[in-house]
């Protein structure tokens, strides 16, 4: 990795009562990597994609954003989450504003940008991610795939240095997965830094420069798609992958 | 005495219309201020600030759990007479005064809960997402979670209304003019008509709550947010 990673998870520990679901886990993510995290369910995949903006606390350990350790409440944590995009399984899209509201109130409200000047590029994501011609609509008259495209548009409205998914098409119907992930892929394609939950292993093989496997918790073994798919070290991978792949 | 021949008896002898406005405003102006208090309850109820939470949370109970009887009872007797606290120099102002506070004091507690109970039928995801595009406790409450929430409470809310319109017959208790006040009048010295005393009084109050039923009914459908 070159200079300063921009992602700096280090000896991150974090118990659910006496389930210990995070163990000393310690991440590099360097400027515009594209991380998969993969592992069964239970493994701590989306606990620890969460704990990188806070949305769960953690133990012990620290996380640093550009250098910058993670606050552990108040402004400056709110001003650290604006650098971090995330977007949900649920896609959480604002049930109650348009789909440029949603778009618009970060930018508006948070880097103090003028209604006009966040609408103009908020359309211009919108466009991006194909869904400008239901600007005007609500979330809930969208499919999932396209809330899910203004979700991911949402979040880079912050102008975000990482974006976080946390299994983006875990609640998609099967026909509108790829529309979420070809999305993706032409952002990492831009060199967005992103750290991805998901069960994609098509889309992990093709847009990941690395696998994180996890299992029980604990980060098990780190290596290229190529690799990671062709010849896993580990016999848990090994097991996971066999229990994916053959169907 | 026929039906018409009471009504118009009672009609003539006492200003029953005068009698219920004053209700009326009585209920205006408390909802006004249950509405703020309540508002501001609610948010320090759902704040991360351990010590406002447990000011909301002794607020609501101590509150909710005194009759308000009691609590009009103690403004006046307590606050007025003891402290001598005047609101107004005019004496019919100032027990007016008086009870709207009370009752928005008391009322306050309920709305509190209605808003709370709205803000639980907002997902968690909403106040998720709106913390990670950097939104702090206050933006985050004011442009995502409150207008899904007062959305979802308006029933609730339209059920503590009802209460507050029929409570503000206890603002007798710190000599309101009101139509409860003048019901009792009327039967001291019309007891050969109570009968048809009881039925204006409850015709009268079913004039003033059915429509906020039918308001708030309309208005939660009409509002709903979709998911």
């Amino acid at each position: 990795m070159s200079q300063e990673a921009l992602v700096q998870v280090r000896g991150v520990n974090k118990h659910y009562g006496a389930l210990h679901v995070l163990k000393n886990i310690n991440l590099e993510v360097g400027k515009g990597e594209v991380i998969i995290l993969l592992g069964p369910s239970g493994s701590g995949k989306s606990t620890l994609c969460r704990t990188i903006n806070r949305l769960e606390t953690i133990d012990n350990g620290e996380i640093l954003i550009d250098g910058k350790v993670l606050p552990a409440e108040g402004k400056e944590l709110a001003k650290l989450r604006a650098d971090v995009g995330m977007v949900f399984q649920s896609f959480n899209l604002f049930a109650h504003k348009t789909i440029l509201d949603n778009v618009t109130l970060g930018p508006r409200k948070v880097r103090g940008l003028s209604k006009s000047e966040a609408e103009a590029e908020a359309m211009q994501l919108l466009k991006k991610v194909g869904v400008d011609s239901q600007a005007n609509k609500m979330p809930a008259q969208l499919s999932g795939g396209q809330q899910q495209r203004v979700a991911i548009a949402r979040a880079l409205a912050m102008k975000p240095k990482v974006m976080l998914f946390d299994e983006p098409t875990s609640a998609l119907d099967p026909e509108m997965v790829n529309e979420v992930l070809e999305t993706m892929v032409s952002l990492a394609r831009e060199g967005m830094t992103m750290i991805v939950v998901t069960h994609e292993m098509g889309f992990a093989r093709r847009a990941a420069d690395r696998i994180v496997f996890l299992a029980d918790g604990e980060i098990i073994e780190q290596s290229s798609p190529d690799e990671f798919f062709s010849n896993p070290k580990s016999e848990r991978a090994r097991d996971f992958l066999g229990k994916i792949l053959n169907h | 005495m026929s039906f018409s021949e009471q009504l118009s008896t009672l009609f003539a002898k006492y200003n029953v219309i005068d009698a219920f406005w004053t209700n009326v405003q009585l209920t205006f102006w408390a909802a006004i201020g249950a509405f703020v208090l309540g508002s501001i309850l609610a948010l320090m109820r759902i704040s991360p600030v351990p010590s406002l939470r447990a000011a909301g949370t002794a607020y609501v109970h101590l509150v909710r759990n005194t009759p308000l009887t009691i609590l009009m009872t103690l403004a006046i007797l307590g606050v007025w007479t003891q402290f001598q606290l005047s609101l107004s120099s005019n004496f019919e102002t100032n027990f007016f005064l008086y009870a709207i506070i009370v009752l928005a004091i008391y009322h306050a507690a309920f709305v509190c809960e209605a808003i709370r109970s709205g803000v639980n039928t907002v997902p968690t995801g909403q106040a998720e997402a709106a913390r990670a595009i950097g939104l702090g406790f206050m933006p985050t409450a004011r442009y995502v979670i409150f207008p899904q929430a007062l959305r979802g409470s308006i029933t609730p809310l339209g059920n503590t209304l009802i209460a507050l319109a029929k409570n503000t017959t206890v603002a007798t208790v710190a000599s309101v003019a009101e139509a409860s006040g003048m019901m009792k009048s009327m039967i001291e010295f019309n007891s050969d008509l109570v009968f048809m005393i009881f039925f204006v009084f409850a015709m009268g109050f079913v004039v003033i709550v059915v429509p906020i039923g039918l308001l708030t009914t309309w208005a939660s459908r009409k509002l709903a947010v979709k998911r």
